[in-house]
């Protein structure tokens, strides 16, 4: 059952991927790309996250991917699409970087052990504390600093947006 | 047969009952929204179709089969397909978290009257619901028609302002009932203090407010329908849209009332709990099925009031429905969870 769950979601997240490269309608690439979070959500409530889970749906399909879709929609998307604009050696040097990424991801796959180490949140013990308090218990005590560091750093992104905004023209 | 397979037979018969609900209360909600408009704006509203009016939604239906299936011709066909579908699936998956009752003894099984009871059941509710948007963006899109773009910008630029508001109005909820599943919610709210029932109506009340309000902007009715606004976009979204994709549009929506009404009560109203009944000797079956009544007629009272809502309020602008969700509905659900804080360390 998991397993089935597990080739689906991943099916369909690779492939959804794969389609937002690959179809020239940028309004349709963005939906491609909320199939794509939507099934990391699914992999993420495989794995006993339900609360990254929902957080993953809520912040990234729910909000920042209806931001884009709003830009995207506002694009004159006909012309531009069929345009598109090539640089030079485009394909050759594209295929090297393709060679070389799956290089690098065929030797990591080979050297070092897939499955990683076992922390002391096992499945039963956050069933146990609860699936949000233990991500709570841990965001607030180990990554603290991080935590508040990346939330000076959203608020800097804030102040930037609010002053390109109000930049006199 | 094994208990896997009973299991799923009882989880599908919960499954089609809830569905059951969910459509016939949008056919009766049909009838209340027009009846209830002529009622408020005193004339008699639909009343020809059966006694007082009851035909009247099926006589609608009836109507939208048999439109002409209608396709524009700059239409994007397979995302202007695709929309009304999608708007219909999410709003009728998002009330699959809701309890609607407590748990029932039958045959020796302990069933929960709820079809999932997951244990982030509120954050599901809110991703499911901010999906929701989707089926209107999409559909403003993809008919490649100014007022239907119109519609639908307006509606993502709704959706993620108000979001936010709804989302922090019930942090206070959740800090008092320690837990995100909403049996355990209701659980805190069948408490007394002493004789008044513990309901967090009476602990959050400008928590309720903001969730309320917001709460109408989400389900997109007036004064928040701004992406239908029928004086100036036509509707809005749905302009290009006709017969069963129209009624998919219509379905949801109601849909999306139903959960939020239910949303409300569950989250402040106390769900199926009845006051004061639990010194009364009840039969439990008795008692269960007492309060799926009582929760269904909650879940009308808050119906209602978005239908008294809808026929007494204009519409708002756009700017100043803007400047209401961030300037005043945000401040406000940050000011309650400040308080709501200070209070639980004070008052321990």
């Amino acid at each position: 059952m998991e397993l089935t769950l597990f080739v689906i979601f991943g099916a369909v997240a690779v492939a959804s991927a794969f389609m937002v490269i690959v179809s020239r309608n940028p309004v349709v690439s963005a939906l491609f790309l909320i199939l794509t979070f939507f099934c990391l959500a699914g992999l993420y409530v495989l794995l006993n996250a339900q609360f990254i889970a929902a957080l993953q749906i809520i912040v990234y399909a729910g909000a920042i991917m209806v931001l884009f879709v709003f830009v995207v929609m506002l694009l004159r998307t006909g012309k531009e699409a069929r345009r598109g604009y090539r640089l030079i050696f485009q394909k050759s040097i594209g295929i090297i970087f393709v060679v070389l990424f799956l290089l690098l991801l065929g030797s990591i796959t080979l050297m070092v052990s897939v499955t990683g180490m076992r922390g002391p949140y096992t499945a039963e013990a956050v069933r146990h504390i609860g699936n949000t308090q233990a991500f709570a218990s841990v965001l607030f005590t180990d990554y603290l600093y991080p935590f508040e560091i990346i939330s000076v750093l959203l608020l800097a992104g804030i102040i930037g947006a609010v002053v390109l905004a109000k930049r006199k023209r | 047969m094994s208990p896997f397979w009973i299991d799923l037979i009882i989880m599908l018969i919960k499954v089609i009952v809830v569905m059951g609900a969910l459509l016939g209360g949008v056919v009766v909600m049909v009838v209340v929204e027009r009846r209830g408009a002529g009622f408020i704006q005193g004339r008699l509203g639909p009343n020809r179709v059966g006694p007082w009016g009851w035909l009247q939604p099926i006589a609608d239906g009836i109507k939208l089969f048999l439109k002409e299936e209608f396709i524009p011709a700059q239409a994007y066909k397979p995302l202007y397909l695709a929309a009304p579908a999608f708007f219909m699936f999410i709003a009728f998956v998002t009330f699959a978290v809701i309890p609607f009752g407590d748990k029932v003894e039958l045959f020796g099984r302990t069933i929960q009257l709820q079809i999932a009871d997951v244990n982030i059941g509120i954050l599901y509710i809110f991703a499911f619901a901010s999906l929701g948007v989707y089926g209107i963006v999409i559909a403003g899109w993809s008919s490649n028609n100014k007022f239907s773009l119109m519609g639908g910008l307006r509606s993502a630029a709704q959706m993620i302002s108000y979001e936010v508001a709804l989302g922090l109005s019930i942090i206070g909820v959740l800090m008092v009932g320690q837990s995100l599943r909403l049996n355990d919610i209701i659980g805190m709210q069948t408490q007394y203090w002493s004789y008044l029932p513990r309901w967090n109506i009476f602990i959050q009340p400008l928590g309720f407010l903001i969730f309320l309000i917001a709460a109408i902007a989400e389900v997109n009715r007036i004064p928040f329908d701004l992406c239908e606004a029928e004086q100036e976009l036509v509707v809005g979204y749905q302009v290009e849209y006709g017969s069963m994709k129209f009624a998919m549009y219509y379905l949801g929506e109601y849909t999306n009332l139903i959960t939020f009404s239910a949303l409300i009560v569950v989250l402040f109203f106390g769900g199926w709990h009845i006051p004061w009944i639990e010194g009364l000797n009840i039969h439990p079956l008795l008692l269960a099925l007492l309060q799926v009544v009582a929760f269904v007629v909650k879940v009308f009272a808050f119906l209602w009031f978005f239908v008294w809502v809808r026929w007494t309020f204009p519409r708002f602008r756009y700017d100043q429905l803007m400047r209401f969700g961030w300037l005043v509905l945000l401040p406000l659900a940050i000011f309650n969870i400040f308080v709501t804080g200070v209070v639980m360390v004070l008052i321990p």
